[in-house]
């Protein structure tokens, strides 16, 4: 964030807005925002109930199923669409509809075909996120310097030692970078999902608080959620760093 | 046998092929990329072994296709390569690359990277790593092992692309350019590297690269390309004692006429 024309820590920043959003709270002008303080409070409180830990651990599972299947078939997928003229022809087109489509419409059809449960989170997920892990990953086989596939060669690498030794860690920098990307759509995915679907796990709570009025522990409720994808959009960033001195060297 | 600044070509080059043993023979090989790119046109030649044949031609005249067909990376649309008399499609066992880029692995360290052919051949972590030492020393950069190749210089990391292809052992050794990404010092360094580890290592070499005074030094037999479709326009011994230092070699006489006679062959092709 730039104030005054002077860049501004990330946690400064955040402190700002924290504080914006607790006078807003307290001058008590909209009483959809409370002020930050009893939104804190609500926070601690509603992290100690056991229907959050089991809602929580319902939606974290379907996340994770979710999330588990969308990155084996993105990776799949972009190497395919990758390696395979054909693949690439039929399926690239598809891949870039979806990948930028607004699929939150979807969510509701995909209701009424996978009922009002966890397997809607799953498909949710999947749907919001697969096509932008395949398209990196397809950017990233694209990006494999030829010479190191003949090198595998060369060296009398078979089909799938060239795969799993050279191609896919060469292809690596760009996979990670679809699989946060993924991560993020899935997380939107889920909170569109779940406000949607509303009948399971968290998104019942959301509805529940959100009905009631009690303004304080759903923005607690957000808040969780925000924390929950930022930290796994840094996990991933942080593995991202791990392969960087690599990716800005590669020919 | 004395030195003839005629260029030779292959027909009547017999003498001194004959009595050493080829240990790759390129049968009439044409190569056509798609249906209007004709790089090469019924090329024959035999390669020496134990010794260091070098393709030198005007750009784009084919030698990294021609090597690359060696290296049975690449099909030709008709002839045939054999190894020891055998023909051979795809790469193999007897053949090593070392590529003008170098294709390291940027995630593994020089020693992973050295192992590397050993590893395809799934052969036991401590000994493919103890063979990789070797070599590794061999081409004097013991120290690096645990290093990446982000962390070498130019010249480094192609000493490193040499370790890994001798540590397979493969008789004959195939380089596209592997100098020409490296700065000139650290290049005449590498020449005479190379040629002192040829003498220890007997390996066949076949050699590309875009420089005369390079071919002249290095080689037993320059085979001269003419530009596209890539024909072989002359081939050359140049046998110069490798007795003499180097900066003796780069003054002697029969070398630099080499040189030169080479230069006025090329030079017909710039204009
Ligand atoms: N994959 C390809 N598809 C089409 N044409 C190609 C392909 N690879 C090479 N060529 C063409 O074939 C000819 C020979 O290419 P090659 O790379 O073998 O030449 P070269 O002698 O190695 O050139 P240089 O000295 O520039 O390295 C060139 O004209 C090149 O443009
Ligand atoms: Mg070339």
């Amino acid at each position: 964030m730039i104030l005054f024309g002077r860049q501004i820590p990330a946690f400064f920043s955040l402190l700002i807005w924290g504080g914006i959003w607790e006078i807003v709270g307290q001058l008590d002008l909209v009483f959809i925002f409370p002020p930050l303080s009893s939104v804190l409070v609500a926070l601690v409180e509603v992290a100690q109930r056991r229907d959050f830990h089991e809602a929580a651990a319902v939606s974290l599972k379907a996340f994770s199923i979710g999330m588990g299947f969308a990155i084996t078939g993105g990776i799949f997928i972009g190497f395919l669409m990758g390696r395979v003229e054909t693949a690439d022809k039929v399926l690239g087109m598809w891949v870039n509809i979806f990948a930028s489509a607004p699929l939150s419409s979807l969510v509701p059809v995909l209701m009424l075909l996978f009922g009002l449960g966890q397997l809607t989170i799953i498909v949710t997920v999947i749907l919001f996120s697969i096509w932008i892990i395949a398209l990196d990953t397809y950017a990233g086989v694209r990006h494999i310097s030829p010479s190191l596939e003949e090198m595998g060669k060369s060296f009398g690498a078979s089909r799938w030692q060239l795969l799993y030794k050279v191609l896919f860690w060469a292809a690596l920098p760009e996979i990670l970078a679809g699989v946060r990307m993924g991560l993020i759509r899935a997380v939107k995915g889920i909170v569109i999902g779940q406000l949607l679907v509303a009948v399971v796990a968290l998104g019942r709570m959301f509805q529940t608080y959100s009905r009631s009025f009690l303004m304080e522990e759903f923005w607690a409720l957000t808040l969780i959620l925000f924390v929950f994808a930022l930290g796994f959009s840094s996990l991933i960033g942080l593995l991202e760093h791990r392969v960087e001195y690599y990716a800005g060297t590669r020919i | 046998m004395p030195t003839s600044l005629q260029s030779m070509p292959r027909a009547d080059d017999g003498a001194p092929v004959s009595k050493t043993e080829n240990i790759v023979e390129v049968r009439d090989i044409t190569k056509f990329y798609g249906t209007d790119v004709h790089a090469l046109e019924k090329i024959n030649l035999g390669i020496p072994v134990g010794q260091m044949t070098t393709f030198l031609g005007p750009s784009g005249c084919g030698k990294t296709t021609l090597l690359k067909i060696i290296a049975g990376l690449l099909e030709p649309t008709s002839g045939e390569i054999l190894i020891k008399g055998a023909p051979v499609s795809g790469p193999g066992p007897e053949r090593a690359f070392v590529f003008q880029d170098f294709a390291l692995l940027p995630w593994a360290t020089v020693l992973r990277n050295v192992a590397f052919g050993l590893e395809l051949r799934h052969e036991a972590k401590n000994e493919r790593e103890k063979v990789a030492r070797h070599y590794i020393a061999e081409v004097g950069i013991s120290g690096f092992e645990q290093k990446y190749p982000h962390e070498l210089s130019g010249g480094m990391r192609q000493r490193v692309g040499l370790a890994r292809a001798l540590a397979v052992n493969a008789e004959v050794l195939l380089m596209d350019e592997p100098f020409s990404a490296v700065d000139e010092q650290t290049r005449r360094k590498f020449q005479e590297d190379l040629l002192h580890l040829l003498a220890v290592e007997k390996k066949t070499v076949i050699f590309v690269t875009h420089s005369i005074e390079e071919a002249v030094y290095l080689s037993d037999q320059i085979v001269l390309l003419s530009p596209r479709p890539g024909r072989i326009h002359s081939i050359i011994r140049p046998e110069i004692s490798r007795d003499a230092g180097p900066d003796e070699i780069r003054r002697d006489k029969n070398y630099l006429d080499h040189v030169e006679e080479i230069w006025q062959d090329l030079r017909k092709y710039l204009e």
